[in-house]
């Protein structure tokens, strides 16, 4: 009778596959193979299948900017996540990154297969350099200047009228076709994401998570945190200015809209959605997010208030993210418990 | 080997505001013996390790440590020199198991010298070298507890395991603050032979206690701090012989109710 009122509690307990599946035993049977195995597969094979599943050239170029966001949010989800350093610097890196490659491409004609990588390596430097200053920040203090710069640059561009001023440098060679514009980013984006997920693990990443749990502490270990948050910062915004050189090859435009507080928000909001910590879910927050906001164009101007709804329903029902969720179901099954 | 000063502090003083944590404290610590800080609540025992540490800048003083000048050094070039020291408060790195930990202080440049890019030379990866250290410090290498969650261990081997962080640096001088504090009794009684056996390994030790017990099991000479000031120095049972001791320990010279046993 009074079992319903009874005080019980959930219970959580790792599948016995999950603990099977951590050491060598791994790959004793396919079942444990295929349990480790399945989950990236599917995500590989779908990301790779999309051009083929959206083939008009509208969704091909959504797949294209979705990448350009994923890109941000990875780096976003590794600074915050793994080395403690909140950024809200997207922007500032697609800025750079962009107006690097285009002025690469128009001024001195190199094509796409170069400008890309200098602007990569050449932005991401000089971001760290433009962010070092700020570096012994922590907190919102980080991400006040990493939000400063790009209204910084916005302004400078727009006043001095420089690098093209308010057009922007217009006629950017684009790529051959939507097939090599589209699987690009999509590699990209698989190397990205399978890259930091072994280097979080890997000694220096355990150097980086060390700086996030305690800073003092790796300093008393001899090592400098400056130096390991600057190269943090080199990975993150080596990934958003490669983004933003992507950007400009696809729209064949740099202008100021690069500095858009877009590129700085949207990761946030994906990494939220998708899931802080587990690198994969701000990837998926962002295949969620973009096309989402793509579809509610249909409403007109009423689309800020739907895409508003929707992000406070994920924040309120699922604050978690939906991979945290995901991992949980997959790893662990629940059961109640009285008490 | 003993004899020579690894460590010299002359004049150290430190001001935070209108307080004065330190006054122009000097002493001089023996390469391979074991020094002993004590001192009332207050008395200024761990800014003077944060001090020497490079952990808080000093506003006058010189610290020397094997005759080359480390003042107002960053923490973790001191700590590269073979001067590492260990938190009061633990400062583990709660999201990682206890054997990565040790990874970070493996992955400094003075780790590195010695054990190659893979960190342990001919041993194997520096996974392999932070269990054997933490085998040494107390963590049995048969059971869970190295590869635990430092957020789920108890006290007493967050304090081994700050210890082990030292000692994964190679260390010449270990500042150990507060070893001792928050354990149990049994537990203390199992970390003395590990620093009667650190101080045979040719580790100097410098040791900041409360639990004089077992802290003059181990140290050779004591300093007394108070408010910021050096009362005085000495071996252990001339030290808590003097007056003045007493009563900065007990606020007023009636009896020190302090059975020594050594």
């Amino acid at each position: 009778m009074n079992l319903v009122t009874q005080e019980r509690r959930k219970e959580r307990l790792d599948r016995g596959i999950k603990v099977r599946t951590e050491g060598i035993y791994a790959v004793s049977s396919w079942q444990e193979v295929s349990y480790l195995v399945l989950p990236r597969l599917i995500l590989i094979v779908g990301l790779l299948l999309l051009p083929f599943l959206m083939p008009s050239l509208y969704w091909n170029r959504v797949i294209s900017i979705v990448g350009i966001y994923a890109l941000l949010a990875l780096g976003f989800d590794f600074l915050a996540h793994y080395v403690g350093l909140v950024s809200l610097g997207g922007s500032l890196f697609i800025g750079v990154g962009g107006y690097i490659a285009a002025i690469l491409n128009k001024s001195f004609g190199l094509s796409p297969l170069f400008t890309i990588p200098i602007a990569t390596l050449s932005g991401a430097i000089i971001c760290t350099l433009l962010l070092l200053p700020a570096l012994p920040l922590r907190g919102v203090y980080f991400a006040i200047v990493t939000l400063m710069y790009p209204l910084v640059l916005f302004r400078i561009i727009e006043a001095l009228n420089i690098l093209g001023g308010t057009d922007g440098i217009l006629g950017v060679a684009s790529f051959p076709n939507t097939w090599v514009e589209q699987y690009l980013i999509l590699s990209i984006i698989i190397l990205a994401l399978f890259g930091l997920r072994r280097l979080v693990n890997e000694d220096i990443g355990l150097v980086f998570r060390g700086v996030k749990d305690n800073d003092q502490a790796v300093r008393a270990s001899g090592l400098s945190i400056t130096l390991y948050k600057a190269i943090a910062v080199f990975i993150t915004s080596a990934l958003g200015c490669l983004g933003g050189a992507y950007f400009v090859h696809i729209y064949m435009v740099a202008g100021i809209s690069l500095f858009a507080l877009d590129y700085s928000v949207i990761p946030i909001a994906a990494t939220v959605i998708g899931g802080g910590g587990t690198l994969v879910g701000p990837l998926l927050g962002c295949f969620i997010l973009v096309p989402i906001s793509e579809l509610l164009r249909a409403f007109g101007t009423l689309r800020i208030v739907f895409y508003s709804v929707i992000l406070l329903a994920f924040i309120m029902f699922r604050s978690e993210g939906i991979m945290v969720y995901a991992q949980r179901k997959y790893h662990q099954f629940e059961r109640w418990v009285k008490v | 080997m003993s004899g020579e000063n690894i460590l010299q502090v002359t004049d150290v003083s430190k001001t935070f505001g209108g307080v004065q944590a330190l006054l122009k404290v000097s002493f001089s610590v023996q390469q391979g013996e074991v020094f002993g800080i004590i001192g009332p609540n207050g008395s200024g025992k761990t800014t003077l390790i944060n001090c020497i540490t490079g952990f808080i800048k000093m506003n006058s003083g010189k610290v020397l440590y094997k005759d080359k000048d480390i003042s107002n050094m960053a923490p973790n070039q001191i700590a590269n020199l073979g001067l590492t020291r260990t938190f009061q408060i633990m400062r583990p790195y709660y999201s990682l198991p206890a054997y990565k930990n040790l990874i970070v202080p493996l992955f400094s440049p003075r780790a590195r010298k010695k054990g190659g890019w893979r960190g342990g030379g001919k041993l194997g990866d520096r996974g392999t070298v932070s269990i054997d250290i933490l085998e040494e410090i107390g963590f049995e290498r048969d059971s869970f507890v190295p590869y635990k969650l430092a957020s789920s261990l108890p006290t007493g081997y967050l304090k081994r395991l700050e210890l082990a962080r030292c000692l994964a640096l190679g260390p010449d001088l270990i500042l150990c603050d507060e070893v001792f504090s928050g354990l149990s009794m049994s537990e203390i009684a199992s970390m003395v032979p590990l620093i009667e056996k650190l101080q045979m390994d040719g580790i100097t030790l410098v040791m900041i206690e409360h639990r004089l017990r077992e802290l003059f099991r181990v140290a050779s000479r004591v300093m007394v701090l108070n408010f910021g000031e050096k009362l005085t120095e000495g071996i252990p049972e001339v030290v808590m012989a003097d007056e003045r001791v007493k009563e900065a320990y007990l606020g007023s010279e009636k009896l020190l109710d302090y059975t020594f046993e050594a």
